[in-house]
């Protein structure tokens, strides 16, 4: 949090673009969460969508209500107040065999930000979203009041605050089941990839194997060798086959201060994509992997939107349908090569059915993430990817964005009416919101 | 160990408890507030040793005291150590305006914790000895501008805590106490952040450790003793200019 010149607080989200904000924290959520306009997780969505709107200051940051609250050793429910971290889950339930049915790619979340973000992870083409797992929400909405909700309580509440990115309600306590694993190592696979075409091919040849697929894309390469990479594939280690000792934490490196403005330009990311390719020697690699190096190989490097500068990024994820056919993936990174638009990392990922979450971003297709420095081509980039994406029957998601505009997210959203009628039932004033939902769905300022 | 806690439910107390019962040390819980120890319980249990029980104790009703140290000494079958991480803290200008939050503070942080650690003290000397760890902090270090009334209290509890450190070590009483700088918990909750501000978890290993070894002073975290060593060197000219 850095003060700007005229002494109002600034507050940012990973992408580090800021806006005037503060964050108030508490044990308490309950008390916390009166009055207050958002809650607010560890502030990893890229964009805006954990910033206040304008004209409010305060958010009701969770993480320091993080108690347990009850765990069956039978059935893997879990209880626990909203601010608890993925991090500290796995800290303390991995090693006796258990693990989230659902991760993101970084666990320095919270699980009321996995809740508001529906989010999904390498195996969302078995195991669908983050929300799907979850049985209880404990929340307090619009109206002051706390209660309860889930698939057969006020269901719709419940799926208009999945993936509803905390605008119906403050989630102050998560109910799920975690997932019994028969070791905590990954029996893993990663392998380079020629071009865009395999990469599509082979994500889905793995998919019936492979419980956990993704592939990292060089993003600098065009022609021939466009949307070539490397996928990675894996499923849980055998008790037998996987060391016997648990896995250690590993150390953590940090980025200690802000990269200058020119340390990443085409050239820099061209080459540390180069190098990413070339260094992936063989061309096959399979055995067990840490767990940590599999699901979050970028939580190594604290404040690794450091190397952003004070500039910020943006980061654009998008899915492509199935119904766009065979070439929609070719045919968007095309128009973002041509278009110059590098990036650091680029992830591409197959998601399977829809959730119920009226909000969810995945859709039965390809996901395609990618970092954007942000500069004063950045908001063209996104409206000229954006039109593609509408014009595919796509969408974007909400915890990245920070650019995209009301009509083109509209475009994109048909069940935008549906959410909106909900959350209107719960807020007729929407007096929950965000610096978001002002951006995209013009929430009152 | 058996641990007859005050104050686990929040902040640093919550750290330390967690840093306890992880690695099997059985607790028995005193607060407040029953219904949030009893939240806090299901959180220790789920992470290792689960608490022998709660008990009400208050440190502004110093009438609960003996009530609660009997239910944890019942419960855990006899005490090894007692934490009190418990305590009250208001910045210097809400106490300069209001008097009786002022006295109230003094109270609480210094006549009634004291009043609690010569209960806690007499059980432990009676079972032949054991822990007393009681939080205190740097800002009684030295008077200083920004912590005037809250430092008093602590400066007076670690006076008490090193005199009771001298009278009873040779009796089996290791007296440890805490001084931690700044610390972000919901307690420092806005205020700015100074440089050497540490988080909970890390201060809560420092002083199971610190537990461990008997350590009589703990300074947490480990900068703040340097810290603390120049601002009690520097002269008092110096201090009444200096806002620190």
């Amino acid at each position: 949090m850095a003060a700007s010149s005229n002494n109002v607080p600034t507050l940012s989200g990973w992408g580090r673009l800021a806006r005037p904000g503060r964050e108030v924290l508490s044990e308490d959520l309950e008390r916390l969460t009166e009055g207050k306009v958002l809650s607010r997780g560890l502030g990893r969505a890229y964009g805006d969508s954990a910033l206040p709107p304008p004209g409010e200051l305060d958010v009701a940051t969770t993480v320091l209500a993080d108690r347990i609250l009850s765990f069956d050793r039978d059935t893997g429910l879990l209880r626990a107040e909203a601010g608890l971290s993925l991090a500290e889950l796995n800290r303390l339930y991995l090693a006796k065999g258990w693990f989230t049915p659902v991760s993101p790619g970084t666990q320095f979340v919270t699980l009321g930000g996995m809740v508001a973000a529906d989010v999904h992870g390498k195996n969302h083409h078995v195991e669908g979203c983050f929300g799907a797992h979850v049985t209880r929400l404990r929340m307090r909405v619009a109206d002051g009041r706390i209660l309860e909700c889930g698939p057969e309580e006020e269901a719709e509440l419940f799926w208009a605050t999945v993936g509803g990115m905390g605008l119906t309600g403050h989630i102050l306590e998560v109910e799920f089941r975690m997932k019994r694993v028969p070791s905590p190592w990954i029996q893993g696979e990663s392998m380079r990839v020629a071009d865009i075409d395999e990469f599509i091919a082979r994500l889905k040849e793995s998919g019936p194997d492979w419980p956990m697929t993704m592939g990292w894309i060089d993003c600098a390469s065009r022609g021939a060798r466009l949307g070539r990479g490397i996928l990675y594939r894996g499923r849980w280690a055998e008790a037998a086959s996987a060391p016997a000792e648990p896995p250690k934490r590993k150390r953590r490196k940090t980025v200690p201060f802000d990269f200058p403005g020119f340390a990443l330009n085409r050239l820099s990311i061209r080459a540390f994509n180069e190098a990413i390719y070339r260094t992936h020697v063989p061309a096959f690699k399979s055995g067990i992997l840490h767990p940590e190096e599999f699901f979050y190989p970028l939580d190594k490097i604290h404040h690794w939107n450091r190397i952003y500068g004070r500039r910020g990024f943006t980061q654009y994820q998008c899915v492509l349908p199935e119904s766009a056919g065979h070439g929609a993936a070719r045919r968007f990174l095309e128009l973002l090569t041509s278009r110059g638009g590098a990036s650091f990392l680029c992830v591409i990922k197959d998601c399977a059915a829809e959730g119920q979450g009226m909000l969810s971003f995945p859709m039965p297709g390809i996901s395609i993430a990618l970092d954007i420095p942000v500069d004063r081509g950045t908001q063209e980039l996104v409206d000229v990817l954006n039109r593609d994406v509408i014009d595919m029957g796509g969408r974007i998601y909400l915890a990245k964005d920070a650019f995209t505009r009301p009509e083109d997210f509209r475009a994109m959203e048909p069940r935008l009416d549906r959410w909106m009628e909900v959350r209107r039932r719960w807020d007729p004033e929407l007096r929950l919101r965000s610096a978001q939902s002002v951006r995209i769905f013009g929430d009152p300022t | 160990m058996r641990v007859a806690f005050l104050g686990a439910t929040k902040g640093m107390g919550r750290a330390l408890a967690r840093v306890l019962a992880e690695r099997g040390d059985r607790l028995f819980l005193l607060g407040r507030d029953v219904e949030d120890m009893e939240r806090s319980a299901a959180d220790l249990a789920a992470r290792g040793e689960a608490p022998a029980g709660s008990a009400a104790c208050d440190l502004a009703r110093p009438e609960t005291f003996e009530p609660a140290l009997d239910a944890a000494t019942a419960a855990l079958g006899g005490l090894d150590a007692v934490v009190v991480t418990a305590g009250q803290f208001a910045t210097q200008e809400e106490l300069e305006q209001d008097v009786e939050r002022a006295r109230e503070l003094l109270t609480v942080n210094f006549a009634n914790t004291v009043a609690f650690c010569e209960r806690a003290r007499a059980r432990l000397l009676a079972g032949g000895g054991g822990t007393l760890c009681v939080f205190s902090s740097v800002a009684g270090e030295r008077g200083r501008k920004p912590v005037v009334l809250y430092g008093a209290s602590k400066a007076g509890l670690s006076a008490y805590l090193e005199g009771l450190d001298h009278r009873f070590h040779a009796q089996g009483l290791r007296t440890v106490c805490v001084k931690p700088g700044f610390v972000k918990t919901g307690m420092t909750a806005g205020l700015k952040p100074p440089p050497f501000a540490g988080e909970p978890e890390q201060v809560a290993r420092i002083v199971a450790r610190a537990m461990d070894r008997g350590k009589p002073v703990v300074y947490a975290p480990g900068p703040w003793a340097l810290v603390m060593l120049v601002i009690r060197s520097l002269p008092r000219f110096v201090m009444r200019r200096i806002g620190f």
